[in-house]
């Protein structure tokens, strides 16, 4: 990469980091515990938006992995899910009713609150429907996995997004409050993915699974990118570019090795495909705050109508971390 | 007489004192060695801790970063107070504050009672052991290294680079063989005595505060010139991954520690209680007194050091995306392609499959859609067959299907009127083993009733995108098994060509044929050939075809299997 090339990414990340900076301007404080935030902690930010039903689930998966602190915005919420989470002793919460899509799909005001709260800490960007999925995960907390990582000089983890679906039509998957999603949709693809470089920020992009079979089979470029990187070591110089997919400096990118080795990597879970998708589908193609003027949304509304089914007679039912190791989905690396 | 411990403590001081306090139960005195980075105010606090007990001492601080000569400077103050203060101590064992024992101190000092001459030191040649980190073996002892690696690395590769440039070589001080291994060792009074009391220490001691991971080396070398008998093994189990930093230990490792019988394990995760619980506890007498055996717990860590620098051949995935040619196996295992075959034998699939036992698909890459086994709509990993899909990434479809199937060999047939993309591809993959008839793709057009000038056409773009896909095959870079033949050349003795093929391909192997396919009936089929030469297309890919008549390979002969015996 040429000293021009750099200079150019330079300079976008830098506006990336000055416009969250005016965007800050678009959150109000609702609950702030930021003060309980020790300098160890693994710190989990997040953008919400009428996801009540999901809540309790979340905060308990990620506490139960070491999570410390959720510093979470509430965008425009009507559900009641925002008192919930104020409720919560380790919720920070901040409250918007700007528009999603101009505030980067809200990577603008989590950029901003990892800027001021983050520095130093490993933190962890997600979705409430991602459930992140590690080597050894059912026996070492998070904090074993940031500690290697610290002790081996790796600031970030890469990931892939994993859809899963239920077995029949989506509107069976009735999921209730406070339960694990992956009981009524634990199936995923597990082999039908294609995976390219983007040579100008070094990261791999990722396609495929249900989504691009059952939804883009049609023009599969389109399919929603899989690659994702949300667990750093954050310095406040650092910046998303484009949800949690890449990151700039671009070295945060590297998650993969380049010479045949295997670099530790895990998975996020997406547990979107519930009942509630379909309505929430319909919502969000109105509402137009997605990306690409909701084109992935459309596809599911279209997808829906036509009372397609997700699962197939090869999908697999998920069991643990080990069965997406063997599979090829996720890698131990070096760390044994 | 008994076992003195000289503990590095850097972190988890916590986890320090517990260690300590397990040792002093032992009846093993502890000479402690605080960071210097620590600052007072823990160190403070840490040392009031041992108020009052006689066999706890702390020796001075030095600040010890990785690869410097803190460490051994450390050491050596500390091993200097630990023989002068405590005289029954024989052997001093040398360990960290991350270091955990695993079997009853009582244990460790009964077996070293049992080899009161012996020193416990890993000490190898460096022209023997392959140990290189960072791109230096015997150049940590020729060169000087006044940077530090970890926080100065600029300056510490510019440096390397610029000796290396200027042709500098420090002399190695007269006497001195390098040797290297664990810095974790055990030495019996006599031999460390011999070597802090050397005359010829200071000598020592200037020369390898400039060598590059010092504490690697230097009693290492030094045990070589006083030890009457080296055990060149360490008796504390640290295994260390291809960055040459400690595997760490955490709690799901308890099985494999407790077989292990290893006397001290390190480096351990602070946070694994567990670990700390069941090991300094008092019911850890479980282990039999018997030698160390850290077999299993070496194939683990060796193996996740094969992942790291090797991994799975033909994976593909968000932690592994080789550069081209690095990717040790561009698929997982060995798969066939047949060209040809299925238009020139009626129901070849079903037939390959029943006389080889393996998956046979039709065309893959046929342009209309993928043509799995049984045509299912999906396949292994839910591949869709959707031909979209797969020529959005046509390299990418084959080693998925490939790495999904692991364990079933695949067949598949390719043809070209098939995507062309992956040709190149499978013609550079040793795992690929391709049969092409040439030409064959002619027999379907021959059978179809299609106007003669569609098919003379098609049978230029055919001829012309086959001729291409030979050229990768025939190229020197080719690494497929690849076997060609001419249509005419096939048709002459058609069962000795696909023994051979099968055979490679069965797993049981030497199986003779019992049934053979049937081959299309090709009479006329020189006419319409030679039709399409009449046309000015010179159909040159099947060989020399006689016109008329049809050639008598005729199914009564072609039954026969050829017999081996």
């Amino acid at each position: 990469m040429g000293f021009w090339q750099s200079y150019r990414l330079r300079l976008q990340r830098k506006r990336w980091r000055i416009r969250s900076l005016r965007k800050r301007r678009e959150l109000s404080l609702f609950v702030d515990r930021t003060e309980q935030i020790e300098p160890d902690d693994i710190l989990l930010f997040s953008t919400i938006r009428n996801e009540d039903i999901r809540l309790p689930y979340f905060l308990k998966y990620y506490r139960d992995l070491g999570v410390r602190h959720f510093l979470l915005v509430d965008n425009d919420s009507d559900d009641g899910g925002a008192e919930y989470l104020a409720r919560q002793p380790d919720v920070s919460l901040w409250r918007t009713s700007a528009s999603y899509k101009r505030a980067r799909f809200g990577m603008d005001w989590i950029t901003w609150l990892q800027r001021k709260y983050a520095h130093g800490h490993w933190t962890l960007v997600v979705d409430p429907d991602e459930f992140l999925v590690y080597p050894f995960c059912d026996t070492r907390p998070l904090k074993a996995l940031t500690d290697w990582l610290d002790a081996s000089s790796i600031r970030s983890f890469g990931t892939m997004l994993i859809d899963m679906y239920p077995k029949g039509p989506i509107e069976s998957a009735e999921y209730e409050r406070g339960q694990d999603p992956f009981e009524v949709a634990p199936w995923f693809d597990s082999g039908n993915y294609t995976i390219s470089r983007n040579h100008k920020f070094g990261n791999l992009w990722i396609q495929g699974g249900p989504r691009a079979r059952v939804f883009f089979r049609d023009e599969p470029e389109r399919a929603p990118a899989l690659n994702k990187i949300p667990l750093v070591k954050w310095d406040r110089r650092f910046t998303y570019v484009h949800s949690t997919h890449m990151l700039l400096p671009r070295g945060l990118n590297l998650v993969y090795d380049e010479w045949g080795g295997e670099k530790v990597s895990g998975a996020l879970l997406h547990a979107k495909f519930l009942q509630s998708v379909t309505e929430k589908a319909r919502e969000e193609l109105e509402r137009k705050q997605h990306f690409a003027n909701s084109k992935e949304y459309k596809a599911y509304v279209e997808g829906f109508e036509r009372r397609e089914e997700i699962w197939c007679k090869w999908s697999e039912k998920y069991i643990n971390w080990r069965q997406l190791e063997i599979l090829g989905l996720m890698s131990k690396g070096n760390w044994a | 007489m008994t076992v003195g411990i000289v503990m590095l403590v850097h972190t988890s001081l916590e986890r320090a004192e517990q260690v300590i306090r397990h040792w002093i139960a032992g009846g093993c005195p502890v000479v402690v060695h605080v960071d210097k980075n620590v600052d007072d105010e823990r160190h403070d606090a840490f040392v009031s801790r041992f108020d009052g007990l006689s066999n706890v001492r702390f020796s001075k601080r030095h600040r010890c970063e990785w690869g410097t000569w803190g460490l051994v400077a450390a050491s050596q103050d500390a091993s200097q107070l630990m023989l002068e203060t405590y005289p029954e101590v024989r052997h001093v064992y040398l360990a960290s504050g991350s270091c955990l024992p695993l079997r009853p101190v009582s244990e460790l000092v009964s077996y070293l009672a049992k080899r009161p001459r012996t020193d416990f030191i890993e000490s190898a040649t460096t022209a023997d052991v392959p140990w290189t980190i960072g791109g230096l073996d015997e150049e940590r002892f020729t060169l000087r290294f006044p940077f530090s690696w970890k926080r100065q690395r600029y300056l510490f590769d510019k440096y390397v680079a610029l000796q290396r440039r200027l042709g500098v070589r420090r002399k190695i001080p007269a006497g001195l063989v390098p040797h290297m291994g664990s810095q974790w060792w055990c030495l019996t009074r006599q031999t460390l005595s011999a070597i802090l009391q050397d005359p010829e220490r200071e000598t020592y001691d200037r020369y390898f505060s400039k060598v590059w991971i010092p504490d690697e080396s230097y009693y290492q070398t030094l045990a070589r010139l006083y030890s009457t008998h080296i055990e060149s093994r360490s008796l504390t189990l640290s295994k260390f991954d291809f960055q040459g930093k400690p595997h760490i230990f955490y709690e799901d490792h308890l099985q494999l520690l407790r077989r292990s019988d290893c006397f001290v394990a390190r480096k351990i995760w602070p946070r694994a209680d567990k670990l700390y619980e069941t090991f300094l506890g008092d019911n850890a007498a479980a282990m039999k007194a018997s030698e160390p055996n850290p077999g299993k717990i070496d194939r683990i860590f060796s193996r996740a050091v094969d992942r790291r620098i090797r991994g799975r051949s033909g994976l593909f995935m968000q932690g592994r995306f080789p550069n081209w040619g690095w990717e040790n196996g561009v698929t997982a295992a060995p798969y066939s392609v047949f060209e040809g075959f299925s238009e020139l034998f009626e129901n070849f699939e079903p037939w390959l499959a029943r006389a080889t036992g393996t998956r046979v698909h039709g065309h893959l890459y046929a342009p209309d859609r993928v043509e799995f086994d049984g045509r299912q709509t999906t396949f292994a990993g839910a591949l869709s067959d959707s031909s979209t899909l797969r020529d959005y990434n046509p390299k990418a479809f084959l080693t998925s299907l490939i790495w999904n199937t692991r364990g079933e060999r695949q067949c598949f047939q390719f043809g070209p009127a098939d995507n062309q993309a992956v040709g190149s591809d499978i013609a550079y993959d040793p795992n690929a083993q391709i049969s092409v008839i040439t030409g064959a793709w002619a027999i379907p057009l021959f059978q179809s009733n299609r106007n003669f000038v569609d098919l003379r056409l098609e049978a230029a773009r055919l001829q012309k995108i086959e001729s291409d896909h030979l050229d990768h095959l025939r190229s020197i870079h080719a690494k497929a098994k690849i076997r060609i033949w001419s249509l005419a050349e096939f048709i002459e003795s058609p069962m000795e060509a696909l023994q051979t093929v099968i055979d490679e391909i069965s797993v049981a192997g030497g199986r003779r044929l019992a049934e053979a396919p049937r081959i299309i009936d090709l009479s006329g089929f020189g006419q319409f050939l030679q039709n399409l030469k009449n046309q000015g297309m010179h159909p040159y890919l099947m060989g020399d075809f006689p016109v008329d008549p049809a050639p008598q390979n005729a199914r009564p002969k072609a039954r026969r299997p050829y017999l081996v015996r």
